[in-house]
């Protein structure tokens, strides 16, 4: 059961273990918005060790402004970078603790 | 400034020169790399998962990442994993590299392809 | 020239290659044939299978809108193998530019577009696009109005992306095999786009 829905406003966790991950290291504590939810997947960091994954977790493309990516962002104002992140890399956007603007 | 935590191969969004647009055509041997990770990888076999030849090009360390081309890291991590896994020891790894150094010296055509 | 005793005819990687092989062989985990036929069938994927659907998309709606919805089941209505390519068609418009990278390593959707170039697999492409894709594009030769939005998709997980392109101008009416032949490789990455053809 996937805990995000399309338009959720969602934080990148900021975290750096090494093993393997396939959460960007630029888009950590990164905030933007669900577009999709992708469906449940077997969970890589765990397949990369041979293991098996279980259970699926729930994966989402989420869209951000490159302007809340890059601080020196010389593109166009609209610019923006979908990646795909699993569910247990997000955490709802607080707005109380953030005070970019996440969607246009 | 040093980004701790980020990984040699998690590149997005470092500095680097203009993008070489020059293609080439891909040796046998490359070939054959890519259809064994294919084969090993299928539903058929499922000896190793995608995820960990990914996982063993990252261990590599930054500064084989950069030496090795991108078919070398692959047929290193195939070989790691595969050792890790038991399915080949590295001492008849050893012999038969070695055999196989020895037919190609004597001109002989391993893959029924002419030299 | 005589060879010297420590001196090698094969890379040590190739002999690795070899040497890997010959063991799985011996070991009965697949045949030279299963090897040969694999190499056979990804001599077959090329990017001509990926400017076919976008040729059928620009001539077919109801297969336009059905790609971008399910990218894989589109491609097997029509035939097209597609294993376990879970495809993502991103349609650029006026409004949008799409990109394609694979930060992290190389993914690409084989199936449709062969192996990918070097370039998409290189240190510099991964790097920069994701941070200044205009400027990458425009290396490329291609140069993005600040009235189209420029939209890079990482592939960082299970689905692979394809770049539905912009028709061009002046192909209306233009049989599904015309089409096709106007669409590039690099197109469907989004990194170049495709010309107007001649009158």
């Amino acid at each position: 059961m996937a805990l995000f829905m399309p338009g959720d406003q969602v934080t990148v966790r900021k975290a750096f273990p090494p093993g393997h991950v396939r959460t960007p290291y630029y888009i950590r504590g990164k905030s933007g918005w669900v577009q999709k939810v992708l469906g449940s997947f077997a969970n890589p960091e765990e397949l990369a060790y041979g293991r098996d994954g279980l259970p699926k977790c729930p994966l989402y493309r989420v869209r951000f402004m490159q302007s809340n990516v890059w601080t020196d962002y010389s593109g166009g104002q609209g610019d923006t970078v979908d990646v795909e992140l699993y569910e247990h890399w997000l955490e709802l956007f607080d707005i109380l603790r953030k005070k970019e603007k996440v969607c246009l | 400034m040093k980004e701790l935590g980020r990984m040699h191969h998690d590149m997005g969004g470092q500095d680097a020169g203009p993008v070489d647009q020059a293609d080439h055509s891909h040796p046998d041997w490359e070939k054959r790399v890519d259809a064994l990770m294919m084969l090993l990888s299928n539903n058929k076999r499922r000896i190793i998962a995608v995820d960990e030849l990914r996982r063993g090009i990252e261990s590599l360390g930054s500064e084989s990442y950069t030496k090795l081309t991108y078919y070398e890291r692959w047929i290193s991590s195939i070989t790691q994993n595969l050792l890790e896994k038991g399915i080949i020891s590295t001492d008849e790894l050893g012999k038969k590299m070695v055999e196989v150094e020895e037919q190609a010296k004597a001109g002989h055509s391993l893959t029924g392809e002419s030299e | 020239m005589p060879l010297n005793s420590n001196e090698s005819i094969l890379d040590h990687y190739q002999a690795m290659e070899l040497a890997v092989s010959q063991l799985l062989i011996e070991k009965g985990y697949f045949t030279e044939s299963d090897m040969f036929a694999e190499i056979e069938a990804m001599a077959k994927r090329t990017s001509e299978i990926g400017a076919k659907v976008v040729a059928r998309a620009w001539a077919n709606e109801e297969f336009r809108e059905a790609l971008l919805v399910d990218g894989t089941e589109a491609c097997e209505s029509i035939g097209i193998v597609m294993g376990p390519t879970r495809l993502m068609v991103v349609e650029s418009t006026e409004k949008v530019h799409n990109v394609i990278v694979c930060t992290l390593c190389s993914c690409f959707p084989r199936m449709l577009m062969g192996v990918p170039p070097d370039w998409y697999k290189s240190e510099s492409y991964r790097s920069r696009v994701v941070r200044e894709p205009r400027k990458v594009l425009a290396e490329f030769g291609t140069k993005v109005s600040l009235n189209t939005d420029v939209r890079v998709h990482d592939n960082t997980a299970d689905m692979r992306y394809l770049v539905l392109p912009k028709r061009p101008v002046g192909t209306e009416g233009w049989s599904e095999e015309k089409l096709s032949a106007l669409v590039t490789r690099d197109s469907m990455i989004g990194v170049r786009v495709i010309d107007n053809p001649a009158s």
